[in-house]
C-alpha cells in the first residue's frame, strides 16, 4: 500500500502532499520535512530507495522517490508494493502530468494543485493503484475538463 | 490541446497564490496567510449566502494555506455543503476537501455519508467515483456500516462502468482493511475472483489488490484464484509487445499488472494441479530467459518495467522453495545483478539474495558472490545499499566463513553510518557467538566490538560474554588476560569496564600469577576508571571489590580503605552507600569461610536463546511487538529495597543496577518468564520486601508528629476474615466528597507523598507506595487542636463499578486521638482492572462534642500502577502506530496553567510514573513517555506525548496531550488525569 505520496521542490517546498492513513497535521508536517531531509541529501545517481524515515512506520516501509528539475516525487511505501514497479508508476504519473499540462512546471503544480489532486486521483485511490494505463487516465482527465467547460459556459449562458 | 485548461482557473485563487510567492520573508506569509483566513472566515459566516463558485475559491485557498503546513480549523462544513451541489466542479473541490482534510472520526461523517449515499444512487458514473474516491480515502467504519453492503453489489453488477468497478474494487478494498466484519464476501466471492478474467485490464489492476488482500485474509475461499491469475499471466507473458496496446510500457506487455499477479501467488504454496503448476513454472521460466534477451529500448524505463516483474518472479520461486533448477537460475540472475551498474538493481538483488540465502538449494550458490558482496559492503557509495549487503553478509554466514564475515563487518563498523551500528553491532556478536569454534577468538570478536562501538552495545551484548565466559572455563583465563589488556588503554568505554570489572572479580586470580597484573596492579586499574563511570558501573565495580578481597586477601586493608572513603560509605546515592556500608561490614565480621561461601564464584547459567538474538528480532521484525513485551525488563520486584541479602547473594556482583531491572535477574533467564511472578502468588511477601526495610521511619515526612510504627509482618496477615474487626466499611449510600475533593485529587497525581488535606482541626498526611498492582498508603491523622478526637472513625469505600475494580483493605484507626498527636492508618490496594473513579475515605469523629464528618477522594489513580518501560525511538514509534486504532487514542488541547519550565515538566513527568523517553521525539520541545499499567486482570501499554506550544495563535501557551494505550478508558482516563497537571 501507499501510504503517503509528497511532492516537495529542492528547497523543501510542499507542492502537493497527499497522505493515505491518517496523521495529525503537524505529524504530516513533521514526515514532509523528515523525508525531505532523508531524500535532499542524497546523490542523484545513488539508488532510488531507501529506508523510511522514523516517523511513517518501521523497516516495513520504504521511501521511493524520483527528482525530476526542481521537483522530488516521493512516495512511501509498504513492503507488498514493488520497488521498481512503484518507480514506474512515477513515471506514469509524470507522463501523464505533462501530457495534461504540455511540459509540465513546478508553476503548474502550484497554480493548479486541485487539477493535479484529481489527475493523481484517476492514479492512486486509497492508497492503492488504480490505474497504470496513461491513454486511460488522459481520457478521465479530459472528460473531467469537459464537464467543467460545459459548467462555465452555462454559468455564462445565465447571463445572457 | 493540453487537457488541463490553465485559462479558466479561478482569479482570485491565482491572485493570492501570487502574493504569497511574492512573500520576502516567512512572516510576511503568515501574515498573509492570516489576512486570507480571517477573509475566508467572515465570508463563510457572513450573512449573505455564497454562491457555488465562491465556496469553491475559499475552499481551494484553505487547500492551498493547508499545503503551506497551517492547520485548518474551519471550512468543513462548507466543503461539505459543496457535496450536494448539483455542479460537477463544485462537488469535486468538496470531495477533494474531505479526501485531504477529515479523518476518519469526523463528526461531520453522517452528513458525509448523506451525500455519498445521493451520489452512489445518481447512476452519473462521475458523481458515483467521487463518493467511492471519497469512501476509500476516509475510510471511517461509519462509512463501512453505510455502504459495506452495497459496495460489492456495484462492483459485480453487469451493467457498472469499467472505471466505476475499478473505484468500487478499491473502495472495497479500504474497507475491508478498517472494518473486516463489516465487509461479508460469502455470495460476492466468486464473482469478485472473477474479476481477473474481465475484459477491461484497468479492472483487473484494481481488481488483483482486492483479491490478494481478501486471499491473505480467507486463503481457502479464495483459493480459485490461483488457477486464474496464472492463466492471465501466462497470456500477458507469452503476449507479444504490441498485443496489450495502451498497457505496454515501453515494450513491456503490462508490468504493473504481472508484478501484481506474481504477488498474489505468493500468497499461496506452488499449485496441486499438474497442469496449473506446468504453466506457471513456464511463465517464471519465460520471465527469466527474457532478462537474457537484449533490451528492446535503451530506455531505463524499459529495463525498469522489465526487471519489475523479474524480481518479482524470483520472489515467487524463493517463496515456492520447491524447485532446484529455478533457484539456482535465480541466484545466477541476481549475481549478475550484484555487479550491474544500476544502484537499483544492486539494491533489490542484495535484497532478494538475502531471502535466497535461507533456502537450503540455493545457500551455497549464494556463498559464492562473497567476495562482491564484502566489496560492496566496502565500496557502495549509497548507505541503503551497504545496508543490504551487511544483511546479506549475516545471512549467509555459516561455519566455513564465519571469520571473514565477522572480522570484515568488524571493519566496516568502524566506518559504518550511525544509523546502522547498533544494528551491525547486534548482528556481530550473534555471529561470532553461533559460528564460534574457539571461544578465545568470541571474547576478542566482543571485546573488539566494545572498543570500536562501545556507545551501540546494548547491555544483552555485554552480559551475554560473561553469561559465555561463565559457563566455560576454558576461557576464562583467556578472558581474564584480554579484558585486562583492553582496560589498559587511556580511555575505554565503560561497557569495557562493566565486563572488566565483572570478569576480573571472578578470574582475576587467574592471571594474577604474572607480576604485571598482581592483584594490586588489577586493583588499582579498576580503580582508576571507577570515578569516570556511572552509578551502575560504579555498583558493579564495588561488587567486585568485595570478591577481589576473597579471591586476593592481601588487597582486604586497601580495599576496606577504598570503601570506608567518605565518598562510598556516606555517597549521596542510596545504592553506592548501602553497598559501600554492606561490604566493609562483610568484609571485616565475616571469617574468611563464610567469605569464600558468600563470594564464591558465579554458577554456571543455563543454557538458553541468545538475549541478543530476542533483541534483533524485536528490532527487525515488524508486529512482532506485542504489548505484553512492554513490560519486558520490568521486574525489579522485591529486589529493590531487599538490601538486606545482598551482600550475601552469590549473584550480588551482577546485581549492580538500581533503577533499571538488575542485570543478575536477566542474566538468570527471568527475561523470559512471565513477568508477574514474582508478584502474582505471593503479593504479601513481596510488600513486606518492600516496605520492612525502607520502613516509613526514615522519611522525614511528619516526622515530628512522631508517626505510630505499624509492625510489617502483620500487616499481610490480615486477610479476609479479618475483615470483621475494621471500621463498618460498606455504608448504604456512597458519602459525597468534598467540593474541593477533585482539586486535593488532581495534587496528587504525579506525586505520592505530601498533606493530602488541611483544615483548622485536622491536617491528613498522606505517604503512598506502588509496586506492580499493589499500593499501600499511610495516612496520618493529626489533631491540630489541643482538644482530643474521639470516636474518630474513618471509612474507604468504593463508589459504583470502583468495587469490582480495586481492591481496598483498611487497617482500623484508633478511636482516640489526643491533642497535637497523630495517629497512622495503612491502607492496602490491590488493582484488579484499570479503573477511573477514586476511593471514597470519609472520616467521622467528635470535636468537643460536634461531631465532624467529611468525605476526600483518596488520591489513588490509574498512573500509580505504572511500570516505566524504556524504548528507543524506533519502537516507540512502531508501537505508537500499532495502537492506531481510533478509540485507543485519546487528545486533549488545553491552556497552560504553570509556566513552561521544562524541568518542571520532567519532574511532573517522571512522577507520573512513566518512563520519560529522550530522544525520541524529533521536536526536541515535546515529551514522549512509554509504561505498563499493571493491574490483576490485565497489563496496559500505554504511551503519551505531550507536545508544549510556548505560542500558540492566540497567545497563549497551549499544550496537546495524546495518549495512546492498548485499552480505551485507559487513554481517555490518563488524558483527563493529565490535563489538569500542566
Amino acid at each position: 500500500m501507499i501510504k503517503a505520496i509528497l511532492i516537495f521542490n529542492n528547497h523543501g517546498k510542499p507542492r502537493l502532499i497527499r497522505f493515505y492513513q491518517y496523521f495529525a497535521e503537524d505529524m504530516q508536517q513533521q514526515i514532509i520535512r523528515e523525508t525531505f531531509h532523508l531524500v535532499s541529501k542524497r546523490d542523484d545517481n545513488v539508488c532510488n530507495f531507501l529506508e523510511g524515515g522514523s516517523l511513517i512506520g518501521g523497516s516495513d516501509y520504504k521511501l521511493i522517490y524520483r527528482h525530476y528539475a526542481t521537483l522530488y516525487f516521493v512516495f512511501c511505501v509498504d513492503s507488498s508494493e514493488s520497488e521498481l514497479g512503484i518507480l514506474d508508476l512515477i513515471q506514469v504519473f509524470v507522463e501523464t502530468l505533462d501530457k495534461c499540462f504540455e511540459n509540465v512546471c513546478e508553476l503548474d503544480l502550484i497554480f493548479h494543485m486541485d487539477k493535479v489532486h484529481y489527475i493523481l486521483q484517476e492514479v492512486v485511490m486509497g492508497g492503492m493503484v488504480l490505474e497504470t494505463n496513461m491513454n486511460e487516465i488522459v481520457a478521465q482527465v479530459e472528460l473531467q475538463n469537459r464537464m467543467e467547460k460545459s459548467e462555465v459556459r452555462t454559468f455564462l449562458n445565465s447571463f445572457l | 490541446m493540453p487537457a488541463v485548461s490553465k485559462g479558466d482557473g479561478m482569479r482570485g485563487l491565482a491572485v493570492f497564490i501570487s502574493d504569497i510567492r511574492n512573500c520576502k520573508s516567512k512572516e510576511a506569509e503568515i501574515k498573509r496567510i492570516n489576512k486570507e483566513l480571517a477573509n475566508i472566515r467572515s465570508k463563510f459566516k457572513g450573512d449573505k449566502a455564497l454562491d457555488g463558485y465562491s465556496k469553491k475559491k475559499y475552499v481551494c485557498k484553505l487547500l492551498f494555506i493547508f499545503l503551506l503546513g497551517h492547520d485548518i480549523d474551519f471550512g468543513h462544513m462548507e466543503a461539505v455543503n459543496l457535496l450536494s451541489s448539483n455542479k460537477y466542479t463544485e462537488k469535486q473541490i468538496g470531495y477533494l476537501f474531505i479526501s485531504v482534510l477529515v479523518n476518519s472520526n469526523s463528526e461531520l461523517i453522517r452528513l458525509i455519508n448523506n451525500a455519498i449515499k445521493n451520489d452512489l444512487s445518481s447512476r452519473n458514473p462521475t458523481f458515483m467515483c467521487l463518493a467511492l474516491h471519497c469512501i476509500a480515502n476516509v475510510g471511517s467504519r461509519e462509512m463501512a456500516e453505510a455502504f459495506a453492503g452495497e459496495i460489492p453489489r456495484i462492483l459485480v453488477a453487469g451493467d457498472t462502468m469499467d472505471s466505476v468497478k475499478q473505484s468500487a474494487a478499491l473502495c472495497l478494498l479500504r474497507l475491508y482493511k478498517t472494518s473486516p466484519d463489516l465487509v461479508l464476501m460469502g455470495e460476492w466471492t466468486s464473482r469478485v475472483v472473477h474479476l481477473l478474467n474481465d475484459q477491461h485490464m484497468g479492472v483487473v489492476t484494481a481488481a488483483i489488490s482486492l483479491i490478494t488482500c481478501l486471499s491473505q485474509k480467507n486463503p481457502d475461499e479464495f483459493k480459485t484464484c490461483v488457477s486464474l491469475a496464472v492463466s492471465r499471466l501466462s497470456r500477458i507473458v507469452s503476449s507479444a509487445s504490441t498485443d496489450l496496446q495502451d498497457y505496454t510500457y515501453y515494450f513491456v506487455p503490462a508490468p504493473w499488472l504481472s508484478c501484481k499477479l506474481l504477488r498474489l501467488l505468493q500468497c499461496y504454496p506452488p499449485p496441486e494441479d499438474g497442469a496449473v503448476k506446468g504453466r506457471l513454472v513456464e511463465c517464471l521460466e519465460t520471465i527469466l530467459n527474457k532478462a537474457q534477451e537484449p533490451p528492446k529500448s535503451k530506455k531505463v524505463q524499459h529495463s525498469n518495467a522489465k526487471n519489475a516483474i523479474l524480481f518479482e518472479a524470483i520472489s515467487l520461486i524463493i517463496h515456492y522453495d520447491s524447485e532446484p533448477n529455478l533457484l539456482v537460475r535465480a541466484c545466477n540472475q541476481l549475481g549478475q545483478f550484484l555487479q550491474h551498474r544500476e544502484t537499483n538493481l544492486r539494491y533489490l538483488a542484495l535484497e532478494s539474495m538475502c531471502t535466497l540465502a535461507s533456502s537450503e538449494f540455493s545457500h551455497e550458490a549464494v556463498k559464492t558472490h562473497i567476495e562482491t558482496v564484502i566489496n560492496a559492503l566496502k565500496t557502495e557509495r549509497d548507505v541503503s545499499v551497504r545496508q543490504r549487503a551487511a544483511d546479506l553478509l549475516y545471512a549467509m554466514c555459516d561455519r566455513s566463513n564465519a571469520k571473514q564475515i565477522v572480522a570484515e563487518m568488524l571493519s566496516y563498523l568502524e566506518t559504518a553510518d550511525y544509523s546502522i551500528r547498533e544494528e551491525m553491532v547486534l548482528k556481530v556478536a550473534i555471529l561470532a557467538e553461533k559460528y564460534a569454534v574457539d571461544y578465545s577468538w568470541y571474547v576478542d570478536t566482543i571485546l573488539n566490538l566494545i572498543r570500536i562501538a562501545g556507545d551501540y552495545v546494548s547491555e544483552e551484548v555485554w552480559y551475554r560474554v560473561i553469561q559465555i565466559v561463565i559457563n566455560r572455563d576454558d576461557v576464562q583465563g583467556y578472558a581474564a588476560k584480554t579484558v585486562f589488556e583492553a582496560l589498559q588503554a587511556p580511555a575505554c568505554h565503560e561497557n569495557m569496564v562493566k565486563v572488566g570489572g565483572y570478569i576480573l572479580g571472578e578470574f582475576g586470580n587467574l592471571i594474577a600469577g604474572d607480576p604485571r597484573s598482581s592483584p594490586l596492579v588489577q586493583f588499582n586499574l579498576l580503580h582508576s576508571k571507577f570515578h569516570l563511570c556511572s552509578v551502575p558501573t560504579r555498583a558493579l565495580l564495588l561488587s567486585a571489590y568485595i570478591k577481589f578481597i576473597n579471591l586476593f586477601p592481601e588487597t582486604k586493608s586497601t580495599i576496606q580503605e577504598v570503601l570506608r572513603s567518605d565518598s562510598q560509605i556516606r555517597n549521596s546515592d542510596v545504592e553506592l552507600q548501602q553497598r559501600a556500608v554492606e561490604y566493609l561490614k562483610l568484609s571485616s565480621i565475616a571469617s574468611t569461610d563464610v567469605l569464600a561461601t558468600v563470594l564464591e564464584e558465579m554458577p554456571p547459567f543455563p543454557e538458553r536463546e541468545s538475549s541478543i538474538l530476542a533483541k534483533l528480532k524485536k528490532k527487525k521484525g515488524p508486529g512482532a511487538v506485542s504489548v505484553n513485551e512492554l513490560e519486558e525488563g520490568k521486574r525489579e520486584g522485591g529486589e529493590l529495597n531487599g538490601g538486606g541479602e545482598r551482600g550475601g547473594d552469590s549473584s550480588a556482583i551482577a546485581a549492580s543496577n538500581a533503577s533499571t531491572p538488575s542485570p543478575s535477574a536477566d542474566l538468570l533467564g527471568l527475561r523470559a518468564g512471565p513477568p508477574v511472578t514474582a508478584a502474582a502468588p505471593s503479593a504479601g511477601s513481596l510488600l513486606v520486601d518492600v516496605f520492612s526495610e525502607a520502613g516509613i521511619n526514615d522519611d522525614g515526612f511528619l516526622r515530628d508528629l512522631e508517626p505510630t510504627t505499624e509492625s510489617s509482618d502483620s500487616l499481610l496477615a490480615e486477610g479476609p476474615g479479618d475483615s470483621d474487626s475494621a471500621p463498618p466499611s460498606v455504608v448504604s449510600e456512597d458519602p459525597t466528597p468534598l467540593p474541593e475533593s477533585d482539586e486535593l485529587l488532581n495534587k496528587f497525581v504525579c506525586k505520592n507523598n505530601g498533606v493530602l488535606f488541611e483544615n483548622q482541626l485536622l491536617q491528613i498526611g498522606i505517604k503512598s507506595e506502588y509496586r506492580q498492582n499493589l499500593g499501600r498508603i499511610y495516612l496520618f491523622y493529626g489533631n491540630k487542636t489541643s482538644v482530643q478526637f474521639v470516636t474518630f472513625t474513618t471509612t474507604v469505600t468504593c463508589p459504583g463499578e470502583l468495587q469490582s475494580q480495586l481492591n481496598v483493605q483498611s487497617k482500623p484507626v484508633e478511636p482516640l486521638i489526643e491533642g497535637g498527636a497523630q495517629v497512622q492508618q495503612v491502607i492496602n490496594i490491590e488493582c484488579l482492572t484499570d479503573f477511573s473513579d477514586a476511593p471514597l475515605l470519609n472520616i467521622k469523629f467528635r470535636y468537643g462534642g460536634a461531631l465532624q464528618n467529611l468525605t476526600l477522594k483518596l488520591p489513588v489513580t490509574i498512573n500509580k500502577f505504572f511500570q516505566p518501560t524504556e524504548m528507543a525511538s524506533h519502537d516507540f514509534f512502531q508501537r505508537w502506530k500499532q495502537l492506531s486504532q481510533p478509540q485507543q487514542e485519546a487528545q486533549k488541547i488545553f491552556k497552560a496553567s504553570h509556566a513552561m519550565d521544562t524541568e518542571v515538566l520532567k519532574a511532573k513527568l517522571l512522577g507520573l510514573g512513566m518512563a520519560l523517553l529522550e530522544n525520541v521525539d524529533p521536536n526536541p520541545e515535546n515529551f514522549v513517555c512509554a509504561g505498563v499499567i499493571q493491574s490483576k486482570a490485565q497489563q496496559v501499554g500505554s504511551l503519551l506525548r505531550l507536545e508544549p506550544n510556548a505560542q500558540a495563535q492566540s497567545g497563549e501557551q497551549m499544550y496537546r496531550l495524546t495518549v495512546r494505550s492498548s485499552k480505551d478508558t485507559v487513554s481517555k482516563r490518563l488524558c483527563e488525569l493529565l490535563a489538569e497537571q500542566f
